[in-house]
């Protein structure tokens, strides 16, 4: 993992100075809360409908131990014994009040984490593959890539009055985990002809109210001048993005508007002339943050056996783990998906937290991930110890085998927190979770992505979702759309609304009739996603609406 | 005469009404322009000789393309006046600095303690952006400092 050197921690310990000023500024009243607005969004404060929510910086959903206990810690000193887990692989507070918010990042600031940048129309939190490091799959890790560009985006100058929020992901294999062509700028580490690494640019992709995937933008910058590429490509969107309307001030719509290949044109010609200002910090630095990255001592001559006696055990095992690129080793998923009405999707309390803290001290090399699924990854267990490991997660209510089942429902927070809100997406994410988790039904579907979304702001992802659901406001009572087809993988694919909305019963049952045509048409092997892209639309409308 | 509170230069401050950017290419003998966040700086680069004073206006601060504008001047060599105005606060300075303004007339008063220190907020810097800081990559990869 990354450690802070001198001039990291300075440049946190500055940040925290000097928003605890800004903070005193607003209380004092000599700082407006329309001046103050932008500043306490860059540092992750957003005044929701009851109260401050805080979210925390989770640099591509890597976390140490210590990092995630006093994660937990916050939860109990400043909110309400709960954190909630992000799609963009962060964790937020949903009750923190605003003066308590710089003393938070100061406890923040002592294991190396901050809330920079979480918010507002700057450069996001850089996301990246949470099994990143871990992966037989991937040509190399991506995280120190997204480390360079972590420290490149921070505090920025030019870049932190940008027309839109900017988020960018960093991946390295073809096994799409972080929906990178859904992100403003998607970056893939690719080899070029020669086997060299450099990374794939895309560019302009994103939910929200006009959901596109991002084009190829360049497909190998080389790796000594990322840095150079990517303030070219913030430059000419700084430029030219909307600022007229914010719904059309995304990268995407510009990129949209100009054409991909005019403002290729326009990003080369940038790119030639910033060659020329030496920003590009040297290949040293990047082989200075690799070493931080270099591979736990795995141990060798494992076993791969696994003893599945136990039926809950073995459950747990065929759904949540996944192969790991060292012999006798495994990644673990840690479900924040309780099924039924036993939880929030993403929450964990505090003590639930500092579970999964030691959980991975003792398993795990001390390592966790956040998933953009907002579920926490344990990316290094020893097969051998997965037992153990899931008797941890027994004992702590964090033991639900549901991963990538049609109960791991991504939501957002919906009516019940969000003030831009349209309809409640938790209560229908309980009651989708009841339906299949009462009946063996959800075993039987096997993957089934669902993403739930309170409005057309699409935090969670609706358009992504094998099964979307969009809360919508029809003459003031809530009401839900269904979309099906949305693939957020290497097959990305944005999901088509069925037709006229339901309301939060309604939802439920037609969710089951879509599933129940999916269990009787599907062939072999195929997902939900397969058979819908086979058989089409109209037989789900039929089946829906008939 | 503008009241420039901010200033980081020793020559006079320049006395001409800045014009505006079409205004000023049909004036030949016109040294002082001032530009909109619609424009684009570059079409300033053909006369950068002449010019003494550009003024970049930031009609409310959260519109950032006076940013960029002021790096693409610096970056062509232009080494005169580099003023910001406008809706800026005391949270702007240290950004405004970076990007290669060296002088800053709000149009709102600030207080002069308060400017100080935001100033003086970063201790150093991750990015080169030509305003003359070493980037902390740069002390880390020279030798005898950093690690
Ligand atoms: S999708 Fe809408 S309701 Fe849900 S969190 Fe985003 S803005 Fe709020």
């Amino acid at each position: 993992m990354y450690v802070y050197d001198q001039y990291d921690q300075a440049m946190v310990d500055a940040r925290v100075a000097e928003f605890r000023d800004q903070t005193r500024r607003r209380i004092e009243g000599t700082l407006s809360e329309d001046k103050f607005r932008p500043l306490r969004l860059q540092n992750g404060l957003y005044l929701q409908l009851h109260a401050y929510m805080l979210r925390v910086a989770v640099p591509y959903g890597t976390l140490s131990s210590a990092q995630m206990r006093v994660l937990g810690d916050i939860a109990d000193k400043y909110d309400r014994g709960y954190g909630h887990f992000t799609t963009r692989q962060n964790i937020q507070y949903n009750w923190i009040k605003l003066e308590d918010a710089p003393d938070i990042l100061a406890d923040l600031a002592k294991v190396e984490m901050h809330a920079i940048q979480t918010s507002g129309n700057c450069i996001r939190n850089i996301s990246s593959d949470h099994y990143a490091g871990a992966t037989p799959d991937e040509i190399i890790d991506p995280r120190p890539y997204a480390e360079l560009l972590r420290q490149w985006s921070s505090f920025h100058p030019e870049f932190l009055a940008l027309p839109r929020k900017f988020k960018i992901a960093v991946i390295a294999s073809e096994t799409d985990r972080a929906a990178m062509r859904l992100h403003d700028i998607g970056i893939r580490m690719v080899h070029n002809d020669a086997g060299e690494i450099g990374c794939a640019f895309y560019v302009g992709g994103g939910m929200g109210r006009t959901p596109m995937i991002a084009p190829l933008l360049n497909g190998f910058v080389p790796l000594d001048h990322l840095i150079t590429y990517a303030e070219a490509a913030l430059r000419v969107y700084n430029r030219y993005g909307r600022r007229d309307n914010k719904y059309k001030a995304r990268i995407k719509i510009l990129v949209h508007e100009l054409g991909i290949d005019e403002y290729r044109a326009q990003v080369e010609a940038e790119f030639a002339h910033l060659q020329t200002q030496g920003i590009e910090p040297p290949i040293a630095e990047l082989e200075r943050i690799k070493a931080y990255f270099v591979d736990p001592t795995f141990e060798t001559g494992l076993s791969d056996a696994i003893d599945l006696s136990n039926a809950d055990f073995a459950r747990w095992v065929r759904a949540n783990t996944a192969p790991h690129k060292a012999p006798g080793y495994a990644i673990a998923t840690i479900s924040l998906k309780p099924l039924g009405k036993a939880g929030i999707p993403g929450d964990a309390t505090a003590d639930q937290i500092r579970t999964m803290a030691d959980l991975a001290k003792a398993y795990s090399f001390d390592e966790l991930r956040v998933t953009h699924a907002q579920n926490i990854v344990l990316p290094h267990v020893k097969k051998a110890d997965l037992f153990a490991l899931w008797q941890g997660l027994v004992a702590a209510d964090l033991a639900t085998a549901n991963l990538d089942a049609i109960t791991d429902i991504i939501a957002c927070p919906g009516l019940d927190y969000c003030s831009l809100a349209n309809a409640r997406s938790i209560p229908v994410a309980q009651k989708i979770s009841e339906r299949f988790a009462a009946s063996a039904k959800q075993d039987a579907i096997g993957e089934l992505k669902l993403k739930i979304s309170g409005c057309i702001n699409a935090c969670g992802h609706h358009h992504a979702g094998h099964i979307g659901i969009l809360g919508v406001d029809r003459k003031g009572t809530e009401n839900y759309q269904l979309l099906l087809g949305g693939s957020e993988g290497a097959d990305t694919s944005l999901a088509t609304i069925v037709g006229p909305g339901f309301s939060e019963d309604g939802i439920v049952d037609a969710i089951e009739k879509a599933t129940n045509l999916y269990l009787a048409k599907r062939e072999d092997g195929e997902r939900f996603l397969d058979t819908y892209r086979r058989i089409g639309m109209a037989p789900f409308k039929e089946t829906i609406y008939g | 005469m503008a009241d420039v509170p901010f200033r980081f230069r020793s020559d006079d401050v320049v006395a001409d009404p800045a014009v505006t950017v079409d205004a000023f290419a049909a004036q030949t003998n016109a040294t002082a322009v001032r530009i909109e966040p619609g424009e684009d700086a570059r079409a300033l680069l053909p006369f950068l000789d002449r010019l003494r004073l550009v003024e970049v206006n930031f009609p409310t601060f959260t519109d950032g393309r006076g940013f960029s504008a002021a790096r693409v001047l610096r970056e062509a060599g232009y080494t005169g006046e580099l003023r910001a105005v406008g809706d800026i606060g005391v949270d702007q300075l240290s950004h405004l600095r970076r990007c290669g303004f060296d002088a800053i007339a709000p149009s709102a008063e600030l207080d002069p303690a308060e400017a100080a220190t935001a100033f003086a907020v970063w201790p150093e810097v991750y990015q080169a952006t030509g305003d003359g800081r070493p980037p902390i990559w740069a002390l880390r990869h020279t030798a005898g400092r950093g690690k």
